[in-house]
C-alpha cells in the first residue's frame, strides 16, 4: 500500500498477459482468444481482463438511478394518520418536520443518509466514470479510495427504506394512528439499489487504466 | 489489486499457469443494460404525465379567516366526496382576507365555474343544531355546491357560513319582507302545520333602509303549499294570551322559542290556491292573528286631541271602533295651546278602514251614491255629527293600558268638523273612566270638607268625659250599689220572714183585721143611728135607745182601738 502518486510503473496483469478469475482467484495464462469466450479452467466461471462494459452498464445504472431519484425525492414516502390529522411527507419535508419538532440529530441522520448519502454516490461514480473514460492519472489513488466509499456507504441508504418498512408494519393502531408506505418509498428505494449496482458493475480497476500505460 | 499484481509479478516465469477454457458462448450485448434506464424514463415520464393529466384547474379562495385550514392537508369537498386539496395559504395584499390556493382534481374541472360556492365546514354549534361533528376529528374541509353556470373562473369569494339550500335542491325559494327581523336568523325554520319543510336563506334590509326581505327556501315537494295567498308569521318566541277563554300558550317547536322561526298557511275561507311561483313576494306578518286576519288595504292616519293626560296610552296600543280593532296608535305628542293655556295631547293613529268589513263596503258604497268624494272624509263627518268620538279607556285595570275607542256617544256637545284637515282630526270626549275619576275626586273633595279633626277632637273630648265618669261609677257608685244591693237584700229577707204564714205579723194583721171589721160594723151601726136620729149628735143617746148612750164615750176608744 506504499504505492506512490506515480503507480503506472508497476506493470498491470494484462501485460503480463494474465487474467484472473474474479470468483475463485485462480491466475491463468491469457488466452489469445479475446472475444469474451474465456472461462475460469477451475471453477467454470467467465474470466475478463476488465468486467465487461463496465462504462455502460455503470453509465446506464447511474442514470437510471438518477431518474427514480427525481421522484422519490418529490413524492411523499410516508403517510402518518393520527387521530385528527393525516400528513404526508416526502424526505425533505420530514427531515424538516423532525427539525422544527426538535429531533435535530435525527434529521440529521436521516439528511446525510437519505439525501446526501444519494447525492454522493452520484457525485462520486460520475466523477469515477468521467475520468477513468478519459484514462487520466490524474489523483488515482484517491479516486480508489473514493470507490471503496461508495461501495462502504452504499448501503447506508436504505436507512429510509427501512424505517418505513418498520413504522408501516408496526404503527397499525387503525383510528388512532396508522403509517402507510406511499410510492415514493419504492422510487427511494429503486435509487438506492441501482445506485448500488452502479457502483458494483463499475470496475475500480480502470482507475488505473490512464492512456499513457495502455496502448 | 495491487497485491495481486505484486504477486503475479512476483512469479513472471512460471509458465505453468493454467489456461482458460475457450468457449464460444452466447452473451447478451452489453447495450441491453440501457434497458434499465428507458425502463426509469418511461416510469418517470408516466409519472409525470400522470401528474399532468391529473392536475386539474387551480382556483383561489377567498376567506375572512384560515382558520381550521391547512396547506397541502385540507381536503376541498362536494357532498362528502373529496374534489382537491388546499395547496396554498396566503394573506392578501391589504391583510385583510386569506387567499387559499387550491388544486382541484381533473374531474373536478365543472366546479371552476361561475356561480360555484366554497364554505369552510367546521363544527358548528348554533342554537338551532349542530353541524359538522364530524370535523371535530378530521379536522375542517372547504365544501363545496356547484352552480348551473359553464362560465370558467378562477378566482371565489368563499362564504363564511354553509348556504343553507344547496344548488338543485328539490324545492322553491321565496322572499318576505317584515319591518325587521326579529329573532329570525339564517337557517331558522319555517313552518308548516308544525312541520318543518324550509329554512331562510338569507336576509337583508331592504335599499331604503325600512323594512327587512329575508329569503327563505321550502324543500320540495312541500313548496307546492305555498299559493298566492298564503299568509307568513314569525313564530318565534312563546305566544301567550290571557282572554276569556283563559291562559293561552303556544310556541311551534321548542327550537323556534330560541332560534326563531316562521309558520306559513293558507287563510281559512276561498282563496287563490295556486302555488305561488319561484321568488314570490309575501309579507311577513307578526302572528298569526294579524296575519290570518282579512288584509288591511290601504292605512289611513287621523289625529285626536285629549286634554287629559294620557298615562297608560303607548305607541302600538289599539284603536277599536265599536269594540273592533281597526288600527293602532303611533304617536302621542304633546302640544301647547296657547289660547287656554293648557297642554293637550295630540295621539296620532293610523286605522285600515277595510277592517271594518262589510261595514265599510256599504258605507262606501253609500258614499258614492251620495256623490261624496270617496276618501270618506264627509262620511266621517256625518258620523261624528251622529255622536262619533274617541274616547281613551282603560283596557286593563290592573296596569292602566289605554286605548282609543271610537264610539257614537248621546248627548255630546256638537262639535266642528274640520273635513280639510290633514290629518282628520277627530273630535275626542271625556273617557268612562275620565268622568268616573272626576266624579270620584267630587266624592274626595267632599269628603274632604267633612271636619275630621274637629270631630275627632269632640269625640275625644267626650270619650275623656266618659272615661271619668265610669272611673267613678267603677269606684263610688259600683261599691255603694253593692251595700245598697245587700240592704235590699236584708229587706226583702226581712219581708219574706214579714210575710211567712206563720209569722206574727200575718196572725196580727188577722187580728187587726178583724178589729177593723169589727170597728166597721159598729161604725155602720153608729152610722144607721145617726141616719135615724141625727139629734143624737146634739141632745146625744136616747135613754130608750140601750146602745145608743154608749155612742158617744165609746167613740174615741173605738176610734183609738182601730189602729
Amino acid at each position: 500500500m506504499s504505492a506512490p502518486e506515480k503507480v503506472p510503473a508497476l506493470p498491470r496483469a494484462a501485460d503480463l498477459g494474465l487474467i484472473g478469475c474474479h470468483v475463485c482467484r485462480l491466475v491463468c495464462r491469457e488466452a489469445p482468444d479475446d472475444d469474451g469466450g474465456m472461462e475460469c479452467p477451475r471453477c467454470g466461471s467467465a474470466l475478463h481482463r476488465r468486467k465487461p462494459a463496465s462504462y455502460t452498464r455503470t453509465w446506464a445504472l447511474l442514470l437510471a438511478a438518477f431518474m427514480m431519484y427525481v421522484p422519490a425525492n418529490l413524492l411523499p414516502i410516508m403517510r402518518t394518520a393520527s387521530l385528527n390529522d393525516v400528513d404526508d411527507n416526502t424526505i425533505l419535508s420530514g427531515v424538516k418536520e423532525l427539525w422544527v419538532n426538535g429531533s435535530g440529530d435525527l434529521a440529521v441522520i436521516v439528511f446525510v443518509a437519505s439525501i446526501m448519502v444519494p447525492m454522493l454516490k452520484f457525485l462520486v461514480l460520475g466523477t469515477l466514470l468521467i475520468s477513468s473514460q478519459r484514462r487520466t492519472d490524474w489523483a488515482q489513488l484517491q479516486r480508489a479510495k473514493l470507490y471503496r466509499l461508495v461501495e462502504f456507504i452504499g448501503y447506508w441508504s436504505m436507512l429510509d427504506v427501512f424505517v418505513v418498512a418498520l413504522l408501516s408494519a408496526l404503527v397499525r393502531f387503525n383510528v388512532l394512528s396508522r403509517v402507510e408506505p406511499l410510492p415514493g418509498v419504492i422510487f427511494f428505494g429503486l435509487t438506492v439499489v441501482l445506485t448500488m449496482l452502479a457502483s458494483m458493475s463499475f470496475d475500480p480497476r480502470l482507475i488505473w487504466d490512464s492512456r499513457d500505460s495502455d496502448d | 489489486m495491487t497485491d495481486e499484481s505484486s504477486n503475479e509479478l512476483g512469479k513472471p516465469e512460471r509458465d505453468e499457469l493454467p489456461r482458460p477454457v475457450v468457449k464460444r458462448r452466447r452473451r447478451f450485448s452489453a447495450s441491453l443494460i440501457w434497458l434499465v434506464p428507458a425502463l426509469a424514463a418511461v416510469i418517470g415520464i408516466s409519472l409525470i404525465i400522470n401528474s399532468l393529466l391529473q392536475a386539474g384547474p387551480e382556483i383561489t379562495i377567498t376567506f375572512l379567516t384560515a382558520e381550521g385550514l391547512d396547506a397541502g392537508k385540507t381536503p376541498v369537498k362536494y357532498k362528502n366526496v373529496v374534489i382537491g386539496k388546499v395547496d396554498k395559504i396566503s394573506l392578501s395584499e391589504d391583510r385583510s382576507h386569506v387567499k387559499v390556493r387550491v388544486a382541484l382534481e381533473k374531474s373536478a374541472k365543472s366546479f371552476a365555474t361561475d356561480g360555484t360556492r366554497f364554505w369552510v365546514v367546521r363544527p358548528r354549534i348554533g342554537i338551532g343544531g349542530v353541524s359538522g361533528i364530524d370535523t371535530l376529528l378530521s379536522g375542517a374541509f372547504i365544501g363545496a355546491d356547484v352552480g348551473d353556470s359553464q362560465t370558467s373562473q378562477e378566482d371565489f369569494q368563499g362564504l363564511e357560513t354553509p348556504p343553507a339550500v344547496n344548488h338543485n335542491a328539490p324545492g322553491r325559494s321565496f322572499v318576505l319582507h317584515s319591518d325587521d327581523l326579529g329573532s329570525i336568523d339564517i337557517g331558522s325554520p319555517v313552518y308548516y302545520r308544525r312541520i318543518q319543510v324550509g329554512r331562510v336563506v338569507s336576509y337583508r334590509l331592504d335599499v331604503d333602509g325600512k323594512g327587512v326581505s329575508m329569503q327563505i327556501f321550502i324543500d320540495g315537494p312541500n313548496d307546492k303549499f305555498v299559493t298566492t295567498s298564503t299568509r307568513f308569521w314569525n313564530a318565534s318566541g312563546v305566544d301567550v294570551s290571557l282572554g276569556a277563554d283563559g291562559l293561552k300558550l303556544n310556541t311551534e317547536s321548542l327550537a323556534t322559542v330560541i332560534a326563531g322561526g316562521m309558520a306559513f298557511q293558507d287563510p281559512a275561507g276561498p282563496h287563490d290556491s295556486t302555488p305561488a311561483g319561484q321568488d314570490a313576494q309575501f309579507q311577513l306578518f307578526a302572528d298569526q292573528g294579524t296575519a290570518m286576519a282579512p288584509p288591511d288595504g290601504t292605512p289611513r292616519y287621523i289625529r285626536m286631541r285629549f286634554e287629559k293626560s294620557m298615562r297608560g296610552l303607548d305607541v302600538n296600543a289599539p284603536v277599536e271602533f265599536l269594540g273592533v280593532k281597526i288600527g293602532n296608535v303611533v304617536s302621542v305628542r304633546l302640544d301647547y295651546d296657547e289660547k287656554t293655556q293648557s297642554f293637550p295631547l295630540i295621539v296620532g293613529a293610523v286605522v285600515y278602514p277595510q277592517r271594518l268589513g262589510s261595514a265599510y263596503d256599504k258605507l262606501q258604497a253609500l258614499a258614492k251614491a251620495q256623490g261624496d268624494n270617496p276618501d270618506m272624509t264627509q262620511m266621517m263627518s256625518r258620523l261624528v255629527d251622529h255622536g262619533l268620538r274617541a274616547q281613551a279607556r282603560t283596557g286593563n285595570l290592573l296596569t292602566g293600558q289605554l286605548y282609543i275607542s271610537m264610539d257614537f256617544i248621546k248627548n255630546t256637545p256638537k262639535v266642528a268638523f274640520d273635513m280639510n284637515a290633514r290629518p282628520l282630526m277627530i273630535p275626542t270626549a271625556a273617557g268612562s273612566f275620565d268622568k268616573l275619576q272626576e266624579q270620584a275626586a267630587e266624592i274626595v273633595d267632599k269628603i274632604d270638607k267633612i271636619p275630621f279633626e274637629a270631630i275627632g277632637n269632640n269625640l275625644n273630648q267626650t270619650l275623656a268625659g266618659l272615661s271619668a265618669t265610669l272611673k267613678q261609677v267603677n269606684g263610688k257608685t259600683l261599691p255603694e250599689l253593692d251595700t245598697t244591693m245587700k240592704g235590699v237584700q236584708k229587706t226583702v229577707n226581712t219581708a219574706g220572714d214579714a210575710l211567712s204564714g206563720d209569722s206574727p205579723l200575718q196572725q196580727n194583721l188577722g187580728n187587726t183585721l178583724e178589729e177593723v171589721q169589727r170597728t166597721a160594723r159598729s161604725l155602720r151601726v153608729l152610722v144607721d143611728y145617726l141616719g135615724d136620729h141625727p139629734e143624737a149628735l146634739i141632745r146625744g143617746r136616747r135613754p130608750d135607745a140601750k146602745p145608743a148612750p154608749s155612742t158617744t164615750p165609746t167613740h174615741p176608744p173605738q176610734q183609738g182601738s182601730k189602729p
